[in-house]
This record gives structure tokens, C-alpha cells and sequence, in this order.
């Protein structure tokens, strides 16, 4: 894609420092020493007291095919580091937090989850074995860090970013696989389903189909309907006015739209994650788009429309309230 | 060299001593001051007429002329159509317009300045300043404060206190010691103001788009607020600079002879420098940065007009303004409605362009 390559020309300095820094990240980031116990732990993970023997041994040793790759897993995981927020808040929703050792720096919720300096996005493969983990959970590969790990003998389970609904909630199945908690993720999975259900079903089926955006940026970055996000609105039959930016998916599902397409679309609801309705309207010529003057430009918390883990179901149940608002006309004239 | 000056004292050789080119100072003349106009408003309705959403052309120009003071025009525009002609393309493209004279101005001044052909509007740390300033107000979540004009109001302090700090590392005994040094604290500058802005970067990944998306240039959302902020600086600029460009000739001749015609080369650079990043510090920080157009507009028009910065650096402003607007219709326009950082399209097209005079100029030497 030409776009892509020639941001990478422009920003090509800007990146090699990046990977410069990256490279030399390792020194500024070095991780406070394991915790004490980190060697016993290690030696004999599966003594470890926590790991209830009475608990049907769920199957492990485990192999589990994901994505393309096998993953053996010995013994129930016992130091798990996971370097994806959305991967963390699944870990905690099944039950396994007592098992999560490290979380990455982006990992801010639940306020029980173990936040280090660890980043997901330029991971250091030293600061992650320092941790001494016995499953490391990742949302992407950059460079090669599954192959470092497992030259270093520890396990990676790879979970690329959910593409819809149904898959952020398999995630959490395979989560509950994973770490030994099959059974409390299948009762979190059902739960779940039963609120997003219970969430769409309040919303009486459109004639015609409310439009929308998902705007994330003041700039008009916007997420298509071919995103994970975008599949949450279609779930509404909500149809997304910047579709036609990103025809093909060139743009992964994130064009930046012209503003003045957004005017002519003129959408019923615009969402903000993480947005400011007052300095959405004040862009030049979108304080007279209808969802303005009708007052349904939603502002929505940033992590939460931006994360496949358990929390979408908040969001799902906020889309549902949100198009519930919109006025009996709006939604039956042609 | 400025005519009268010139003209009271015996002329001066310059053919063998002068690097990049002899300057051959030429008075601007009406058929090329009517050509870049030309091209500036062509590209003006150019701009006006062509975007995302097509505007029916009688309309659009019905609606112009019934804006004009005392006419009344049925033109039969809607409501969404009137915001689109007069909320977001007529500011974006007298940004584009403005943008593009000040960054092309300041590339010719810089050029002329610094003997350089290479020298940009971004060489003395104005870039690597300002996208430091934007990275700091995107990360800490300043950014929109103010109305959204923190991330202008940082990156223009960022831009000028690179320039300073560049300026300041230059000197030598508390004196300004040539243009080589001041280049060179430029690059040192701008390297250390870049590795910050990386390290910040790494920090604040999730920040990553707002910062790559600001630093590739967008002129997509600008509206009538940034058309005030710019236009001041603009017209001081655009006088300074024409009034100036003279000066630049005569510098070109040596520090020497320049004092002996008259002109105090430390003092009459410094200004001319000190107004030219000005006029970029303003042009990036309601732009973003947008490369190659400072630097490649003034070689095209030493084409089309010879090397005297008379006739440089006015057509640069006329044309760079121009080239922008018309960049910006691309950038609007080729994946629509989806948009093109206009950084791409100017680097797009630049980067041959500039190819293409480097080999000229290999030739001519």
C-alpha cells in the first residue's frame, strides 16, 4: 500500500531511532529482580500450594493448536506474564489472576493486576524471563519474540487481537484452557453472552438503519465496520457512515476521514472513545451535523472501546442504551 | 546585490567564488509576478471546486460571488454543501495557500542565506523542536486544552526555542561565528530534540497515531481560527522577505565585499534567519510538518526565473502556495473519503523533484 510506505519513508529517521531506542531499551528498563520465591517457584511449579491438587489436573501436560502454532503446556501455569491489557482483564475475568505474575505497563485494570514497566509494544525478552514465567500471554509478535521465548524454554500463547464478538469471548475460553480454569471461564463466557443478548434484544430492530461513526481522533481517524469495535455497533444493525474510506481495507480498518465526507454523511450517532463532545462539535463545520444538534455525540471511556477483553460487554450495553435514544421517526422513515 | 547599490559602486566578480550559484540579480518583472498569481489563484479555485464530495461548479462559484460585499446571487448551495465550501475547503485552502508561501519563503531565504542548496526551512531545529513541543502536549493529554490551540502554542514554542538553543550553540565567545556552525548546531540540535521525542514516544505508545499523524502534516481539519493565526504572520513575512531578498544576494558575494557594499553580514543574516523561522515555527504549528516543500519549491522556480533572490524568493512564496494548495486537493482527494497525510504527498512528489535538480546541478557543476 502506497500510503503506508511512504509514511514509513517520511517517518524512516523517527523509526530507526525508535529501533535504536528500542534496542537499547533493555538498560532503562531493566526489571526490579524476581520475587524471592521466583527460583522454587520455578524449580517445581506444580508443588507450588496454590495449584490445588484436588483440581482435575485440566488436562495438562496441554497441547492446543492457536492460531497456526502448537502450545505445550507441562503443568498448570503458575507465573503467567501477560503483555496485552486485553489478555490481563480476560486472565482476571476467568479466574486465574492469583496465577499472573507480571502484566505490562499498560495493564491498568482490574487494580489487583500486577503492573511492571514491561511493554507489549517493544518487549525486551530478558526483562520477561527475569520474571521467570512459566506462560507468557502476548496480543502480537514484534520481531521475534515467541522465537526468543521458546528458545528460552517458556511458552507463548499468541492471541492477535479479536475481530469480533465471538472471538473476544473465545479468547477468554482459550484463557480458561490455558491456565487451568476451564470451568470458570465457561460460566463467565455464558454470562456474558446472556448480557450482550439480553443487551440487544432491548433495542427494537431499526427499518432503517441508524448511521454511525467511531471517531478516534480529532484529526477524524475513524474504525470501520470491519474492525472489532465496528463489528460491536453491527451487532445493533448500526451501519458505518466511513465504511467508504476504507473500501478495501488498505487502511486496516482505521482511514482517516475528510471532514467534509462526515458532513455529507451526516450520521445519526457519532462515539468518541476517550473524545470530547464540546471539541468535536467546535471542528470546522461539524457543529451542525444532526447527532450535534440531537445531542448524540457519545463520549466513551478509551480503554474500554479499545480492548476485546470482558469489559466490551460495559460497552455493548452502553451502544445499547445509546441507540435506544434515538427517536421513533428516525428510525422507521425511509 | 540591490541595483542602486550596485550601480554607485564598481561591480564585483562573483562568478569563481560562489559555490552553489552565481546570483545574476534580476528585478522581479510583471509577466512572472501575473505567472505565480496566476498559479496561486488557479490553484485557490482549484481547491475551492475539488474535493470528497462533489459541489455542483455553478453553485459554488454562485456562492462566492454572493459572499462578495453587495451581491446577491441565488445559487441554490444546501445547508451541508455551504458548510463544506465555506467551514472546511475555503479556510483549508488559504492554509494551504499561507502554508505554503511561508515554508517555501523561508526555504528560499535559507537556501539564499546559507549558500546552501540543500538548506530547508527545517534545518536549524525548527522541526525537530516542534514535533518535540507536539509530542509533549499529545502524551501528557494537553493537546486539547485551550480549544485544541495547546498543540499549536507547543509546537510553536518548541520550534523557537530549538531555534534559540541552535543559535545560542553557534556562537563562539558570545559572537556569531558563520553560517557552518550554525548548520552544524543545527543538526546537533535536532538530533537530540528527536531522540527525546523518540524516547517520549516509547513511552507513550498508545499515543503513537495523534504523533505520527501531527508530524506527517494535515491540513484536514484547520479552519477559520488557524487562518487568523497565520495571516499576520504571513503579510510581516512576506514584506520582511521580499523587502530582504536583495540582501541575500549581496551576502552571497562574501562577507567582505558585502560590508563593502554597505550590508553588515552578521546582523543582516541573523534577521533575515530570525524571520524565516518565525514564519516556520507558525507554518508547523498549524500544519504539522510538511516536508520537501520548502526546499524544492525555490529550486523549481531558479528554473523557470535564474538565481537572484529578488525574483526567488517572492515567486517561491507565490508558487509554494500553489504547490501546497494543490497537494492538499491530492491529499483530499486520491483516496477519498479517506485522507492522505499531505506529508506523503508532498514528500510524493518531492522527493524525484528534488532528485531530478540535484542531478541538474551536478551537471552545471
Amino acid at each position: 500500500m502506497r500510503s503506508i510506505r511512504s509514511r514509513l519513508v517520511a517517518a524512516a529517521p523517527a523509526l530507526a531511532l525508535a529501533a535504536l531506542l528500542a534496542a537499547c531499551g533493555g538498560d532503562a528498563t531493566t526489571p526490579e529482580p524476581a520475587p524471592p520465591d521466583a527460583d522454587a517457584a520455578a524449580a517445581a511449579p506444580e508443588q507450588d500450594p496454590d495449584a490445588e491438587p484436588d483440581e482435575p489436573a485440566s488436562g495438562f501436560p496441554l497441547e492446543l493448536e492457536v492460531a497456526g502454532r502448537t502450545l505445550a503446556i507441562a503443568a498448570r501455569p503458575e507465573r503467567i506474564v501477560s503483555l496485552s491489557p486485553s489478555t490481563t482483564e480476560g486472565l482476571f475475568a476467568v479466574g486465574a489472576g492469583p496465577q499472573v505474575v507480571a502484566v505490562d505497563e499498560y495493564s491498568d485494570f482490574p487494580a489487583e493486576a500486577p503492573t511492571t514497566d514491561l511493554s507489549g509494544f517493544t518487549p525486551n525478552v530478558e526483562a520477561i524471563v527475569g520474571y521467570d514465567p512459566d506462560l507468557v500471554i502476548v496480543s502480537y509478535d514484534p520481531g521475534d519474540l515467541v522465537a526468543s521465548l521458546e528458545t528460552a524454554g517458556v511458552p507463548v500463547l499468541v492471541l492477535d487481537a479479536a475481530v469480533d464478538l465471538d472471538g473476544a469471548l473465545a479468547q477468554l475460553g482459550t484463557l480458561g484452557t490455558v491456565t487451568g480454569n476451564v470451568a470458570t471461564a465457561q460460566d463467565v463466557v455464558r454470562s456474558l453472552e446472556d448480557r450482550i443478548e439480553a443487551a440487544v434484544a432491548s433495542v427494537p430492530p431499526l427499518d432503517v438503519p441508524a448511521t454511525y461513526v467511531h471517531v478516534l481522533d480529532d484529526a477524524l481517524f475513524t474504525a470501520t465496520s470491519a474492525t472489532f469495535i465496528g463489528s460491536v455497533y453491527g451487532r445493533f444493525g448500526l451501519e458505518n457512515a466511513a465504511d467508504a474510506a476504507d473500501p478495501d481495507g488498505e487502511a486496516f480498518g482505521y482511514p482517516q476521514l475528510s471532514a467534509e465526507y462526515l458532513v455529507d454523511a451526516d450520521p445519526d450517532l457519532v462515539f468518541l472513545p476517550g473524545g470530547d463532545a464540546d471539541a468535536f462539535a467546535a471542528l470546522p463545520g461539524l457543529g451542525g451535523l444532526r447527532a450535534v444538534a440531537s445531542d448524540r455525540v457519545v463520549e466513551l471511556a478509551p480503554d474500554v472501546a479499545s480492548r476485546w477483553g470482558p469489559r466490551v460487554v460495559d460497552f455493548v450495553e452502553r451502544v445499547a442504551a445509546t441507540v435506544a435514544t434515538l427517536p421513533e421517526p428516525a428510525a422507521t422513515t425511509p | 546585490m540591490s541595483a542602486p547599490v550596485a550601480a554607485a559602486r564598481p561591480p564585483v566578480t562573483v562568478d569563481d567564488r560562489d559555490r552553489v550559484a552565481p546570483p545574476r540579480p534580476r528585478d522581479l518583472t510583471l509577466p512572472l509576478v501575473a505567472l505565480g498569481l496566476g498559479a496561486a489563484v488557479a490553484a485557490a479555485l482549484v481547491g475551492l471546486l475539488v474535493g470528497p464530495i462533489r459541489l455542483p461548479v455553478g453553485a459554488v462559484v454562485g456562492a462566492l460571488v454572493d459572499r462578495l460585499p453587495g451581491a446577491e446571487v441565488a445559487h441554490g448551495l444546501d445547508a451541508a454543501s455551504t458548510t463544506i465550501l465555506f467551514e472546511i475547503r475555503w479556510p483549508r485552502v488559504i492554509l494551504g495557500l499561507a502554508v505554503g508561501a511561508l515554508l517555501s519563503g523561508s526555504g528560499a531565504a535559507y537556501q539564499g542565506v546559507f549558500r546552501n542548496p540543500l538548506a530547508d526551512p527545517y534545518l536549524l531545529g525548527v522541526a525537530a523542536g516542534a514535533g518535540l513541543g507536539a509530542t509533549l502536549a499529545i502524551v501528557t493529554g494537553t493537546a486539547s486544552l485551550a480549544g485544541g490551540f495547546a498543540l499549536p502554542a507547543a509546537a510553536f514554542v518548541g520550534a523557537v526555542l530549538a531555534v534559540l538553543a541552535t543559535a545560542g550553540l553557534s556562537l563562539r565567545r558570545g559572537r556569531p561565528s558563520g553560517p557552518a556552525a550554525l548548520i552544524l548546531a543545527g543538526v546537533a540540535v535536532a538530533a537530540l530534540l528527536a531522540a527525546v521525542q523518540t524516547y517520549l514516544l516509547q513511552r507513550h505508545a498508545d499515543s503513537l497515531r495523534a504523533v505520527y499523524g501531527w508530524l506527517l502534516g494535515r491540513l484536514s481539519t484547520v479552519g477559520w481560527a488557524e487562518v487568523r493565526l497565520v495571516l499576520p504572520v504571513l503579510i510581516v513575512t512576506a514584506v520582511v522577505l521580499v523587502l530582504a531578498a536583495g540582501r541575500i544576494d549581496v551576502l552571497a558575494v562574501g562577507d567582505e565585499e558585502a560590508t563593502t557594499l554597505g550590508v553588515r553580514p552578521g546582523p543582516t543574516r541573523a534577521a533575515i534567519l530570525a524571520v524565516a523561522s518565525l514564519a516556520t515555527a507558525t507554518a508547523v504549528a498549524v500544519s504539522g510538518l510538511i516536508g520537501f516543500v520548502g526546499l524544492i519549491v525555490p529550486h523549481g522556480v531558479r528554473l523557470i526565473a535564474g538565481t537572484g533572490n529578488r525574483r526567488v524568493v517572492p515567486l517561491s512564496m507565490l508558487f509554494g502556495a500553489a504547490f501546497l494548495t494543490l497537494a492538499d486537493v491530492a491529499a483530499r482527494t486520491v483516496q477519498a473519503p479517506a485522507e492522505l497525510p499531505i506529508g506523503v504527498i508532498t514528500a510524493f512528489v518531492g522527493a524525484p523533484a528534488f532528485l531530478l535538480i540535484l542531478r541538474s546541478q551536478q551537471g552545471r557543476a
